[in-house]
């Protein structure tokens, strides 16, 4: 039972950290309906980002999360003006490309740059509680709690602001709502930078969390978020929030009872076979093809 | 710049010339089979430089082959590379375990073989999500896809497990490199002038209207996904034979987006493109090598260039003469004419 509850807090973790970055994949599609297959990457940049303020600046947590949001949000900013924008008219698979593009030059790029896997300090004091078997560590504490916070943050501001009712109108129909006075461009760069920040945020927890960062760590995180916010139903906020945590408990209870290089296979297969059978996710809705 | 222009066209009307004869093709094989034949016994040619052909022809196999899906079907296939791993496998099991010790050069290409229809299998499976999904949903099958191949890989003990297979002759030679490409360019080319061509081009112009019209396009994803993975796993398997070693991380999503590239580099839709991005993208990969890590950094700077500047490739949605059909190209002459003598004529 100490072991199943150890376990379940485990898988809070991994899915709170999966949840804020399938925010960013979902928050992407929902408004542009493009997959940003690069958003994986700006995770991994936002490790960097972290790794750089922390042992170079010598900051302390708090500096080094808000320059870490704020860096990675204005980085996904410029890659959606210099590389989406273009292609906003062109056809859907042209984004596509685009995206693996960005995606596997931000991976080199930071390989070129710094080809050995690095290590991030310890930026917050860790403790560890025992109660009973069962052991809560500090950081544990604050990833769930950190995380919790953002995500409430983002529903507010999505469902309670001005910018949040526009980015909704656009998702819902992309040709009336500029008709409406709506300013577009702002609108989808504001949607960048809170989707790539939380991104960014997410990467710095798992620094934290698993402290060897290296430049291809964002590919199969980024590809497990991407899940989680499929099996939530991509372009749909809350869905993305529920797959974080749904696929995080997933692999983690794959891990305590199996293999663990069983790990990607089940969580791939769930995917496979979700697409098949439900391919809209859990909350969100089918969209029928009209004639 | 002028006098450029007109060297251009005279060498464009020669080449015409020369490719109009009836003999150009068959003359064409048998010399570039006598030259690979020639350079494999003599080898009279840098071991590098025949390394560096051999992949060039394995990435025209890869880059037909999936252009036959993104280009010709329209839909957007990222699991090349799961398709290739199968294959690559497949082979490599039966000449490391099945085949007696004597008879490997004999039996390759049963081997290789057996690794496409391997992977041909496999694609039928991969087929049948295609049915009920499209567009974005459909590459993220097929990525899934990918991924699963490599994980199951990782999981096999009995081939290798993560540390990968070993234990291939080099089984790959230059003649049995031009064999295949000739033969999956010619039955892929074949294949899109055929009948299969009008039902594979109205599923990427709109489905559900060319399912209206009666076309079968369950029928025909299945064929495409067949024949596009049949040829993957042979690409698959002489890959293995030239490198003389695979592990499953060499097939994972980074080799589909290297294939992706030479297809959307070289043209969708059209098969001397598919040529042609193969061989640029290969050589150039080639040439850059003193660069280092930088050069992986240029590549994907170029594929986003290339998808603002160029969306649709060097050749894209365009056929050399080469691979056109005569009767193509005498019904595109006349409506020229036609339109020449009465251009108010909407034709």
């Amino acid at each position: 039972m100490a072991y199943l509850f150890q376990q379940a807090l485990n898988a809070l973790q991994l899915g709170s950290i999966y949840a804020l970055i399938a925010l960013g994949y979902t928050m992407v599609y929902g408004i542009l309906t493009m997959i940003n297959f690069a958003h994986g990457d700006l995770f991994m940049v936002g490790a960097f980002f972290c790794f750089l303020l922390a042992v170079y600046l010598k900051l302390s947590f708090v500096p080094t999360l808000l320059f870490t949001i704020l860096g990675v949000a204005m980085l996904g900013v410029v890659i959606e003006r210099l590389a989406y924008k273009p292609l906003r008219n062109a056809p859907r698979v042209s984004a596509i490309i685009t995206a693996l593009g960005v995606g596997l030059f931000l991976e080199n790029f930071t390989l070129a740059l710094s080809p050995y896997p690095k290590h991030i300090p310890a930026l917050i004091e860790h403790t560890t509680w025992t109660i009973g078997t069962v052991s809560i560590s500090s950081l544990q504490i604050l990833i769930i709690v950190l995380s919790l916070v953002l995500m409430l943050i983002l529903d507010f501001i999505v469902q309670r602001t001005k910018a949040g009712m526009a980015m909704r109108a656009i998702s819902w129909d992309k040709t009336i709502v500029p008709l409406m006075g709506v300013p577009v461009n702002k609108i989808i760069s504001l949607t960048f930078a809170i989707g790539t920040g939380l991104g960014g945020a997410a990467g710095m927890m798992y620094g934290l969390a698993y402290p060897v960062i290296d430049p291809y760590m964002g590919i199969m995180v980024g590809w497990k978020a991407f899940i989680s916010a499929v099996v939530g139903g991509i372009g749909n906020i809350r869905g993305a929030m529920i797959g974080g945590f749904i696929l995080g408990a997933v692999e983690i209870m794959v891990a305590a009872f199996f293999p663990s290089t069983y790990r990607d296979f089940v969580a791939f297969t769930m995917l496979f076979i979700l697409l098949i059978v439900r391919p809209y996710g859990i909350l969100g809705k089918p969209h029928p093809q009209k004639v | 710049m002028s006098s450029f222009k007109a060297a251009y066209h005279t060498l464009l009307a020669h080449w015409h010339m020369l490719t109009g004869y009836k003999l150009f093709w068959p003359v064409f094989m048998i010399a570039g089979l006598a030259f690979c034949v020639a350079v494999d016994t003599y080898g009279f040619m840098d071991l590098y430089l025949q390394l560096i052909l051999i992949y060039v022809g394995i990435n025209i196999i890869l880059t037909v082959s999936l252009n036959l899906i993104n280009g010709y079907m329209g839909e957007f296939s990222v699991g090349h590379a799961g398709f290739m791993a199968v294959g690559a496998y497949v082979a490599s099991l039966l000449t490391v375990h099945s085949f007696p010790a004597g008879a490997q050069n004999m039996l390759f290409p049963l081997a290789i073989l057996a690794g496409g229809l391997g992977a041909a299998f496999v694609g039928f499976l991969v087929a049948i999500p295609s049915f009920k999904t499209r567009g974005d949903y459909l590459a993220i099958v097929t990525l899934a896809f990918c991924m699963i191949v490599k994980s199951v890989l990782e999981n096999i003990d009995a081939v290798g497990g993560p540390r990968g297979l070993l234990g291939m002759e080099k089984l790959t030679s230059l003649p049995w490199v031009f064999f295949w490409t000739a033969l999956s360019v010619w039955v892929i080319r074949n294949l899109v002038y055929s009948n299969f061509r009008r039902g594979v081009l109205s599923i990427r112009e709109d489905e559900i209207a060319s399912d209206l019209m009666s076309v079968n396009t369950r029928q025909v994803k299945i064929i495409a996904f067949v024949v596009s993975s049949f040829f993957a796993g042979i690409a698959g398997g002489l890959f293995a034979h030239a490198l003389q070693f695979i592990n499953p991380r060499m097939f994972d999503i980074l080799k589909s987006t290297d294939i992706l590239i030479m297809v959307y580099l070289g043209g969708i839709a059209s098969i001397s493109g598919s040529i042609i991005g193969a061989v640029i993208y290969t050589i150039l990969l080639e040439i850059l090598r003193p660069l280092g890590v930088w050069r992986m950094v240029f590549m994907p700077l170029t594929l986003v260039l290339l998808m603002i500047y160029r969306p649709r490739g060097i050749m894209g949605m365009k056929e050399a003469r080469l691979f056109t059909p005569l009767r193509d190209i005498t019904t595109e002459k006349l409506w020229r004419q036609k339109k020449k003598e009465a251009p108010d004529a909407s034709a």
